[in-house]
């Protein structure tokens, strides 16, 4: 252990998933090294290293690869690079002044004052609990991801009967996953009447394998004393309400929950960061800076991505920004305020600092055909894009252009909207 | 032989055991699940009641207010989480004020200290968020938070370091008695005992009916719940109850000690023993019963919602009495059950003395335990002590709740030794956070399975056939 137990870092990264190891890579190689990660786990590579299905990186590299490939790409430069990593380690407090305490089995708890501090946490799973179904309590209900680290970390069946409840990606893959692994998977249902994931991953996870989606369907009760015997579904109506008469009894020994997932910001929440209610991420400039200078953020912690390929670009992105703020290069010339229309849920970033050239993320709130994206300053078009088609599973952007930030006074409100295209 | 056998290790045996070691007596609980506190204990309001609300001149009413007086000490003597918050029962119309003034009556007759009445300025000024159509409020300072299955498991424990054993798993089937030594079995076992206390919750009436005492029956009053994620806790200070009224009981809104909102419960008569179920209607009744009485629930930070069943007795009052020299009944342990058992726990031994066993004081009892939650409120050095010894301590495990291998290591080898997942859980609180296990299960399945020297699968959620895990993965094709 250190004298008191006090290190000091130029930049702390907070989690060694794909955002924190992109994120710091990306500051290597712009000069930064003095870099920490601080991982959890007991391994890099974050959620990735049990995402053993491939379609990773297709954008990033070009090819498809496993989530442990993946996170491998992102591994190995770190060991290249040098960049200083403690495993096993748990964050818990991060304050306004960029002092981070953690501990772990050789320092015990000790602090590391940082100079600038990307949080990188990824995020969980929605519970069954947040859920409120009714039933009884026993064992065999898990979200597709406790199942998918006991299936492909541990080797553990946790069922062999699933229904699976949420179409979010995970539940996509698990249903595939149990299907190979033995399982018989009788149905996976949605509560909306379009599924959260991704298009390719209900062809290729539920068609391929007979797998039913029922739409617009939920589980309203849970049967078995000790472990799950069956689970009642219904149809919902437009309120998403059980529709009385729709209900059937599916007998199963597991239920796993791909509900939602949720960034992980308590220790963002305590350090006093601004967050945003939609995204449960804080709300941040085109760098990925939060309301305190000096604090950025990154990948799933920020917002839930669906492809890791747009984690890595967005972690680059705070990891360069977090060099210029430590080299006190960070322009903050601007203070544009972006807002949505509701058809629109949120953009990342939710303001834009300079007029450098930035990429917006952004998420609609339903499936939505032949619209098209705008932007506008004041009455001022900045930006107009067709789409055939957009859901709330897959992830928009936009791109906008320095001539078109500079255009724009530099408190400016730019407002995102989805306008029908009339035939 | 043991001097006495205690049937059931809820709340009340728990508490009746520990003070049986008080004394020179062998002492063995008997208890039919795998783990204490699955009864009733486990699912309740967790709330030290005044004593207002039982009727002036009944066992129950004697024995709350009693019992809330020693409560206090008892949980600083084992190491239980316990905060005086007060409790506040909030009225609407001049009906609920009337009715009020009459609690307050009742309470100054059973001796209750600290009662006032509150108009609603008072009370705004006291509760911020209370529900805006409230108007008054009984006051009842004495009010408190406790974690019953906390308390439980640190009477039991406390009694085990004294010497008494815990026998799990031990359904009673049947009781004999012949020359004052009653045999109490189950499908495996036989023990002997000169004396019988019978504190087994929604089945004291059927353990009653095996040495012919049909006298009374306990009927289980199902009581839904939901619990709110640590956000919402201070969202109230005080315990708030609904005035009775012809509208019915309506629920609590009360903090925690762990820091949590907890809302309900329902009450519905039911015949199943063993449903503690929840069902929509119920949740849904919770929901808008503590909408009504408090303003700001974000029912979206829900986290879990349960089920407690409690032990309705048929007279009314609590049943303690003993049919038959040596066995003694203590059934019918509704609210407020928590709140009297310190007092029926003393009230039992009286009742032995009466009757003649001989009851020599215990000169090496230690009533004293640490808190299981102890490593948590040390100082960030006083931890770094503990890590150097043991770096268990620093690993994580729960990350919600922030609770480490150590900590998990240490609760599975404290009594009473907890042998499945939610044993750890409502030791630890591991799983027990926003997440609800959903990243620490795996690892708490491999802590226990290395403890206990049985194979991973083997690992059950709550005991019997609650596997975790129904195989190893063997088709394993890409």
């Amino acid at each position: 252990m250190e004298k008191n137990n006090v290190k000091r870092a130029d930049l702390v990264i907070i989690g060694g998933g794909p955002a924190g190891m992109s994120a710091a890579v990306a500051a290597y190689e712009k000069g930064l090294r003095d870099i920490l990660i601080l991982e959890r786990d007991d391994a890099l590579g974050g959620i990735l290293r049990q995402c053993i299905h491939n379609g990773f990186g297709l954008h990033r590299f070009g090819e498809e690869l496993t989530g442990p490939e993946y996170a491998y790409r992102y591994e190995k430069q770190v060991r290249e690079y040098g960049i200083p990593f403690m495993l096993n380690t748990m964050v818990i407090d991060v304050d306004g002044n960029k002092v981070v305490t953690a501990m772990n089995r050789e320092c015990g708890i000790f602090k590391v004052e940082a100079k600038a501090v990307i949080l990188a946490m990824g995020c969980r799973e929605r519970p069954k609990g947040a859920l409120n179904i009714a039933g009884c309590r026993p064992a065999g209900i898990y979200t597709a991801g406790t199942a998918q680290k006991f299936v492909n970390m541990k080797g553990l069946m946790p069922g062999r009967e699933v229904v699976i409840l949420g179409s979010g990606d995970i539940g996509l893959i698990m249903a595939r996953r149990m299907t190979l692994e033995g399982a018989k998977v009788k149905a996976v249902c949605e509560l909306m009447p379009y599924s959260g994931g991704l298009a390719r991953n209900i062809e290729q996870c539920l068609n391929d394998f007979d797998i039913p989606l029922l739409l617009s369907h939920t589980v309203v009760d849970i049967h078995g004393k000790e472990r799950l015997s069956a689970v009642t579904i219904a149809k919902v109506d437009e309120g998403r309400r059980p529709i009385p008469g729709t209900e059937t009894t599916i007998p199963c020994d597991t239920l796993l929950l791909s509900c939602g997932l949720i960034p992980e910001n308590e220790l963002t929440k305590a350090s006093g960061i601004e967050l945003d209610r939609i995204t449960g991420g804080a709300r941040v400039d085109g760098d990925r800076e939060t309301d305190i200078p000096g604090i950025f953020a990154c990948g799933n912690v920020l917002h839930v991505h669906d492809l890791v390929d747009y984690v890595s670009e967005e972690s680059v992105i705070a990891g360069e920004a977090a060099v210029r703020y430590i080299n006190g290069e960070k322009s903050h010339g601007m203070a544009l305020k972006l807002v949505t229309d509701g058809k629109i849920r949120y953009t990342v970033p939710q303001r834009i600092s300079s007029a450098e050239k930035t990429k917006v993320y952004f998420r609609v709130s339903n499936v939505y055909r032949d619209v098209k994206i705008t932007v506008k300053a004041g009455d001022r078009v900045l930006l107009e894009k067709k789409k055939q088609k957009v859901a709330p599973g897959e992830m928009e952007t936009v791109i906008l252009t320095p001539d078109m930030l500079s255009s724009c006074d530099k408190d400016e409100t730019l407002a995102f909207s989805l306008e029908d295209i009339k035939k | 032989m043991f001097d006495c056998v205690v049937i059931g290790a809820g709340v009340v045996g728990g508490l009746v055991a520990r003070e049986l070691t008080k004394y020179n007596l062998s002492v063995c609980i008997v208890e039919k699940d795998s783990d204490v506190a699955m009864g009733a204990t486990r699912a309740n309001s967790a709330i030290v009641h005044a004593g207002y609300d039982a009727k002036e001149g009944t066992l129950k009413a004697k024995l709350n207010v009693r019992g809330s007086e020693m409560m206090e000490s008892v949980c600083s003597e084992l190491g239980v989480k316990y905060r005086r918050n007060g409790s506040l029962v909030v009225g609407f119309n001049d009906e609920d004020a009337a009715t009020l003034h009459s609690l307050i009556e009742r309470g100054h007759k059973n001796g209750v200290k600290g009662l006032s009445f509150l108009e609603r300025e008072e009370l705004v000024r006291l509760e911020p968020n209370i529900g805006s159509t409230v108007s008054c409020a009984l006051r009842a300072e004495t009010g408190a938070i406790v974690c019953p299955y906390e308390l439980c498991m640190a009477a039991v424990g406390n009694a085990m370091d004294n010497g008494c054993e815990l026998k799990l798993g031990f359904r009673v089937e049947g009781i004999e008695e012949k020359d004052g030594v009653y045999r109490v079995s189950s499908s495996e076992e036989t023990v002997e005992a000169k004396t019988v206390i019978n504190c087994a919750g929604v089945y004291s009436d059927d353990i009653a009916a095996l040495v012919g005492d049909d006298s009374f029956s306990v009927r289980p009053r199902r009581g839904e719940y939901m619990l709110l994620d640590k956000e919402c806790g201070s969202l109230v200070g005080h315990t708030v109850f609904r005035c009775p009224s012809k509208m019915g009981k309506g629920v609590l809104v009360s903090p925690t000690v762990d820091g949590n909102l907890l809302l309900g419960p329902t009450a519905e008569d039911i015949d199943d023993k063993t449903d503690t179920s929840t069902t929509a209607d119920g949740l849904a009744r919770v929901a808008s019963l503590a909408g009504n009485q408090v303003n700001g629930i974000s029912f979206g930070k829900v986290i879990t919602s349960f089920t407690g069943l409690r032990a309705t007795g048929s007279t009314g009052d609590f049943i303690i009495n003993s049919p038959k020299r040596g066995f003694i009944n203590c059934a019918g342990i509704e609210s407020p059950g928590l709140t009297s058992a310190p007092a029926i726990a003393v009230y039992v031994a009286d009742m032995l003395k009466n009757d003649g066993f001989a009851l020599e004081k215990n000169d090496s009892f230690n009533g004293t335990r640490r808190p299981s939650h102890y490593f948590r409120e040390l100082s960030e050095d006083e931890k770094n002590e503990i890590i150097k010894q043991n770096p268990d301590y620093a690993q994580v495990i729960c990350r919600c709740e922030t609770v480490t291998a150590g900590e998990i290591i240490e609760a599975i080898r404290t009594n009473p030794k907890p042998t499945d997942v939610d044993g750890v859980k409502r030791r630890t609180r591991a799983t027990m956070g926003r997440c609800q296990g959903g990243f620490c299960t795996p690892y708490i399945v491999e802590i226990l399975a290395r403890e206990m020297g049985v194979p991973v699968t083997d690992i059950t959620k709550s005991g019997g056939r609650s596997y975790i895990n129904v195989g190893k993965t063997d088709k394993g094709k890409m």
